[in-house]
């Protein structure tokens, strides 16, 4: 390809527009779904109940440490169906590209959208691209729409939660938000801090085996660990209860949040799961997830009680109890 | 010894003072820590902790804020700030609805970045506001000698910069706060040293402990102010050895002193005060945005109901606030203290003790 940018009129649905589809997409997505080029992909799915989710990806900058655009749209779509507790099967994309954005880029997106996807399980089976003036978009916007199939006897959603049970998280907290942070606003730290950015299939394979005894999962992206508590709690009427010192933070994240005045359990995580499991085989499952390499940190956090109903409560290292609340408006670094 | 041992070995001292003290914590970032960690409900009720004037964004006057809002209206402008002030409320605009409605309003996390917008952008005025104390000043001090150095003509800075001890002055000095003992400022201590505070705690007779952000810090730092209480002494001495030195930073005042010169400077809930505020020197007037967009000084409208001033000067503490939760949360603030990430109220709001709970 000799044009080293994205032209308008590579979204203009001519000959421009073939190429781009025929030299990137199809070259790094090939599979037998996106083959026929139809104006839609014809499926086949296995008996269960189907789970949809979408989700759009805007981010400064395109590529950080640890992952992309590209990696980021299909590990997003991919967790949430994953939450949802299904096996993730097929991906749909929509990407509205920035006139200018250099075609190295566009590629290097193209292809890590593809070995995402081929690490997660699932085939990108339908796709469209639209071009946008310069100063329209950001680079590039991706979206992504998911499809699933839960098993049976599979069911993560909130109202399952009861008294007694037991919070887990897959691993350290605020690790994806101070990487775009930190590379947004060029801060540099002596230990670098790579997101935690990944599809996490295999966490629902582990926990499937164990059935009813994961109450519920969500993953903790925007707003972070604490956002995901207090809808669990307001969602499930139970209270949710956790220790400070048993959340994992990374020892960079936590020295680089406190410099900032940010908090780790506000921040975005894109590897990460929540998850609610029945005490009775909580420990069992707790060390088949740490045999994973993605959830190695897992680690017990807290527990849900009947009180307060809707309310997340965290004990201090100092052994204070308060109120963990929801992120209000926007986390933003302190000043002095 | 493990932190969380110690934590309640400092803790049982600090349990076994009895005498009645209010201790004020100078500056945001403690605030903030000493909410996050619940230190205000774990120390016995004997022992007060006030929340003082040190978030740079609650102490800017309303009129200062009602000014920028003015500014950032003007055609060509690119105002640069940091991010806590976006949602400051001005008496009827903030930085963030002025952004919806079309005025070009950039958060910058450097004076520095500011000044590479200003090189990109040659045909535009590009203005930094200046808000923050003696720890943010020494940077923008940089960015203004670099403008010079480049000869930059299309940059400048709104300096409502702030110097904390002689707010710390004003307060000692009121009959209507009570403050026994000062947890001063990490951060800013560094750059302006022990001196000031020296002075401070000899002629009202209060010590001053320079203090650290850990946990453990700010225990450590209230048994050195409980200490020299109860042996009757008044000193300023430093817990944050690790970070602060008792000179403080030679280069970063000398770099202050430089370019800026001390002027009487508005504080929202202390008024005017004298030497408070950093204004250019007369080599630097050109790159001051004051001068160079005729701003006119607009009068601080009071906000109806708010009580950021009690709040800032340990008049009363947070959840006092009529407002504070009902009419005034971080969501739809009605003063800056709710707004500001260092903001007393933010702080109390978010890190709500669970006895506390309704």
């Amino acid at each position: 390809m000799k044009i080293d940018r994205v032209l308008l009129a590579h979204g203009s649905g001519g000959l421009m527009s073939q190429q781009l589809v025929e030299e990137i997409f199809k070259k790094e997505w090939n599979n037998s779904y996106l083959e026929p080029m139809l104006d839609g992909a014809l499926l086949d799915l296995p008996a269960g109940r189907v789970v949809m989710t979408t989700d759009s990806f805007v981010i400064t900058p395109l590529f950080f440490p640890g992952g992309d655009i590209g990696k980021l749209s299909i590990c997003g779509t991919v967790n949430d169906l994953v939450a949802c507790g299904a096996k993730p099967l097929f991906l749909s994309t929509a990407l509205i590209i920035e006139e200018g954005l250099p075609m190295s880029d566009l590629i290097q997106i193209a292809q890590s959208m593809a070995r995402t996807a081929r690490e997660a399980g699932v085939q990108l089976v339908t796709g469209d691209t639209k071009v946008v003036e310069k100063g329209s978009a950001d680079g590039i916007f991706i979206n992504t729409t998911g499809i699933g199939v839960i098993a049976e006897g599979i069911d993560y959603r909130p109202q399952r939660i009861q008294p007694g049970d037991l919070v887990v998280v897959s691993g350290t907290m605020g690790d994806h938000g101070l990487a775009i942070m930190a590379r947004r606003e060029g801060l540099s730290f002596s230990t670098p801090v790579n997101s935690d950015c990944a599809p996490l299939f295999r966490i629902g394979q582990v926990l499937e085996a164990f059935g009813g005894n994961v109450r519920c999962m969500r993953d903790p992206t925007r707003g972070g660990l604490a956002t995901v508590l207090n809808e669990l709690a307001r969602q499930s009427g139970r209270g949710i209860k956790v220790v400070e010192e048993d959340i994992p933070v990374n020892p960079a994240v936590a020295g680089a949040c406190d410099m900032l005045g940010m908090d780790p359990l506000y921040m975005a995580n894109e590897g990460k799961m929540v998850i609610v499991l029945a005490p009775e085989r909580a420990a069992e499952i707790l060390a088949e997830l740490q045999k994973i390499d993605i959830a190695a940190e897992a680690a017990i956090i807290g527990e849900v009680r009947a009180e307060p109903a809707g309310l997340v409560l965290i004990e201090t290292e100092l052994g204070a109890e308060r109120i963990l609340g929801i992120l209000e408006g926007e986390h933003v670094p302190r000043i002095c | 010894m493990n932190d969380k041992t110690y934590m309640k070995e400092l803790l049982q001292e600090i349990q076994s003072y009895k005498q009645e003290v209010s201790l004020m914590e100078v500056c945001g970032t403690h605030t903030m820590a000493i909410a996050r960690s619940g230190i205000r409900e774990m120390v016995p009720a004997n022992i007060k902790l006030l929340s003082g004037p040190g978030c740079p964004v609650c102490v800017t006057s309303q009129g200062d804020i009602d000014a920028v809002i003015k500014l950032c209206r003007e055609p060509g402008i690119i105002l640069c700030t940091f991010g806590d002030m976006m949602r400051v409320p001005g008496s009827e605009s903030s930085l963030q609805e002025e952004r919806s409605r079309g005025a070009d309003i950039r958060v910058v996390y450097s004076p520095l970045d500011a000044l590479e917008i200003a090189r990109k952008n040659p045909e535009r005025e590009v203005v930094f506001l200046g808000i923050g104390f003696e720890t943010t000043a020494p940077t923008i001090a940089v960015s203004l000698e670099q403008a010079e150095r480049e000869r930059i003509n299309n940059f400048s800075l709104l300096s409502y910069h702030k110097l904390v001890p002689p707010a710390l002055e004003v307060i000692f000095s009121d009959p209507d706060i009570r403050v026994d003992g000062l947890i001063c400022p990490g951060h800013v201590s560094a750059v302006i040293g022990l001196k000031p505070y020296e002075l401070l705690a000899a002629k009202y007779h209060k010590p001053c402990v320079v203090t650290g952000f850990e946990t453990v810090d700010i225990l450590e730092g209230i048994i050195m102010l409980l200490h020299q209480m109860s042996q009757g002494e008044a000193r300023a001495d430093i817990q944050y050895r690790r970070v602060v030195r008792k000179e403080g930073n030679p280069v970063a005042v000398e770099l202050l002193e430089r370019i800026f010169q001390p002027e009487e400077a508005r504080w929202r809930g202390l008024g005017p005060i004298p030497g408070s505020g950093l204004k250019l020197r007369s080599a630097y007037e050109f790159l001051d945005a004051a001068k160079k967009f005729q701003l006119p000084q607009i009068a601080d409208l009071p906000i109806k109901g708010c009580s950021c001033g009690e709040v800032l000067t340990g008049k009363i503490s947070p959840r006092e606030c009529l407002l504070f939760g009902r009419g005034c949360t971080p969501l739809k603030p009605v003063g800056p203290c709710m707004v500001s990430h260092e903001g007393a109220c933010a702080a109390y709001y978010r890190y709500t003790p669970a006895k506390e709970r309704n």
